[in-house]
């Protein structure tokens, strides 16, 4: 699905990535951990373009990123669902138009989507807040509505960018439950975290592999995970 | 016919695309007034291509087929120099037709000088001979010299010395009404491209939040054009409106004044204006267009 040959990344100075090697096979999950600064986001951005390889090279499925066209990288994004750290709403739309964005660009019919919305947000447990506007929300509430836009399109790929930072344990729990779930049918999943106890909680109920950034290079982490 | 069809699906379907980029405000407001007054000027700059052209036409045309020999000779001479000249006329290649005014003609002519009952017969007045030219004309300087032979107190005037310069003037004018249609085009061009690229830049997390959500360039674009369109195709509409309407009423005068009111339209040129509200939106078109796709050739 997503392959990384020797990539590098450098946003101006020094290579912040280098000698990235990384294969995510359809339905794998894996966690992405690393030190603040590290480059985890940065590593998560190349995997869905939004920073090409300033070295080596970067497959999304099967073709060279660096040579689609501007379309063929919008209809790839289409397949990979993203958890930005930061979220990303737009500000002016409300909750539900945020989460159903994804399927009025891509021109799916989102009225005929409805249902599946209605039961992605009471999945988050946002449907009392559809209609508030993003910077109403809190912290915690923006990570769950960034996770049901993530998977609103059901992509081949769900990527995530510290999804759990704001959230309570418990729902943490929940949203790790319907990724794994989702692994379970058969998507692939990547997800950026701190989190160890996270980690184990999933481990316990999927195979899922550690990743981890260390001295600008990835590495398989221990079994000590 | 690719272009208006664009146009219409422009402005016909997608709300939603419209909706993700937040509504402007006051820029949106400054581009529909701008477009506006554009086209207020365009309609003059058309009005008077118009009405240059009407006159530089219709005075070429005059000053192609005539001119005028006056005679001023004691009265002893007049009849027998008219008749040499005629004569001469008459042998000149390139004139049609030439024959002396009647009195009654002559007199209506100085009637707006010298009132009704001008004893025509007590007053040394010039004869005054009408020729008719063909197309090509005669050769003056030729028809001059044996006009000064014949007939010495003949003068040959084909008006070409005081309307040349009037026909010159007029054309100019239209060159110059036109080339200011051309002007205000560009700098409505100019104008909207200012605008859009400001439009994007203000929203330009917002455009990046769609690329990465997986929207195409040109679902992107359309939101900008499509507003762009709207707002100039609405300013040029009213701007137009204005202007036709002070055309309009601009006060009718009679002949003498020809000239300054005459800027109005004729007859179906009233149609001529109604272009410019259409040519205002595929201006838009083109220029949001144009600025949208290169702001988002720098995106990823
Ligand atoms: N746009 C940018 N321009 C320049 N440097 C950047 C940019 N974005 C990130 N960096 C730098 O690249 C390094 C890696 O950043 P990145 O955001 O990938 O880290 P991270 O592992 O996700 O950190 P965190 O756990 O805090 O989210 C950091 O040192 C950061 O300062
Ligand atoms: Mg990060």
């Amino acid at each position: 699905m997503i392959e990384l040959a020797n990539a590098a990344y450098s946003y101006g100075g020094g290579d912040i990535l280098t000698e990235l090697n990384l294969r995510l096979a359809p339905g794998s999950f894996h966690f992405l951990t690393g030190p603040s600064g590290s480059g985890k986001t940065t590593l998560l951005r190349l995997c869905y373009m939004e920073l090409l390889p300033s070295g080596g090279q970067v497959n999304i499925f099967d073709t060279d990123v660096r040579n689609m066209s501007r379309d063929q990288v919008a209809n790839t994004r289409r397949r990979i669902g993203v958890v930005h750290q930061d979220c990303k709403f737009l500000d002016h739309l409300t909750l539900a138009e945020n989460i159903a964005l994804p399927l009025d660009v891509s021109g799916r019919d989102a009225e005929a989507e409805l249902g599946n919305l209605n039961e992605l947000l009471s999945w988050v447990g946002l449907s009392k807040r559809a209609d508030a506007l993003p910077p109403q929300l809190s912290g915690g509430e923006r990570q769950r509505a960034a996770l049901a836009r993530a998977v609103i399109m059901s992509p081949d790929v769900i990527i995530a960018d510290e999804p759990t930072g704001n959230i309570d344990w418990e729902m943490a729990l929940k949203l790790m439950k319907l990724l794994v779930e989702l692994n379970r049918m058969g998507k692939t999943i990547l997800i950026a975290t701190h989190d160890l106890n996270l980690i184990r909680n999933v481990k316990s109920q999927t195979s899922a592999r550690v990743l981890r950034i260390q001295n600008r290079r990835l590495q398989l982490a221990g079994a000590d995970l | 016919m690719a272009i208006l069809r664009k146009l219409s699906t422009l402005l016909g379907g997608d709300q939603k695309a419209d909706r993700v980029v937040p509504p402007s405000g006051y820029t949106a407001r400054l581009t529909t007034f701008t477009a506006g007054a554009m086209a207020f000027l365009a309609v003059f700059a058309l009005a008077l291509s118009l009405a240059t052209g009407r006159l530089a036409d219709r005075w070429s045309a005059e000053l192609a087929r005539t001119a005028t020999v006056r005679i001023s000779a004691p009265q002893g001479q007049m009849e027998a120099q008219s008749r040499a000249v005629l004569k001469v006329l008459e042998t000149t290649p390139g004139i049609k037709s030439a024959r002396v005014l009647t009195d009654a003609e002559q007199r209506k002519l100085l009637e707006p000088w010298f009132g009704p009952d001008l004893p025509l017969d007590d007053l040394p007045i010039p004869r005054l001979i009408e020729v008719v030219e063909e197309s090509a004309g005669p050769d003056i300087e030729g028809l001059r010299l044996r006009l000064a032979a014949e007939a010495p107190g003949a003068v040959f005037d084909d008006h070409t010395r005081w309307r040349q310069p009037l026909v010159s003037a007029a054309s100019r004018l239209r060159l110059l009404a036109a080339f200011s249609l051309a002007l205000i085009a560009v700098s409505t061009a100019a104008m909207i491209t200012l605008a859009a690229n400001a439009a994007l830049s203000a929203n330009s997390t917002v455009i990046s939040v769609l690329r990465l959500v997986g929207a195409r360039d040109t679902y992107i674009a359309r939101a900008f054009v499509r507003r762009f369109t709207i707002r100039a195709f609405m300013g040029g509409l009213f701007g137009t409106l204005a202007a036709m309407l002070a055309v309009f009423l601009l006060p009718a005068a009679a002949e003498e004044g020809a000239f300054l009111t005459g800027l109005g339209f004729v007859g179906w040129h009233w149609a001529y204006p109604l272009l410019i509200p259409p040519l205002s939106a595929i201006v838009a078109f083109w220029a949001t267009r144009a600025a949208a796709f290169k702001t988002l050739r720098g995106l990823t």
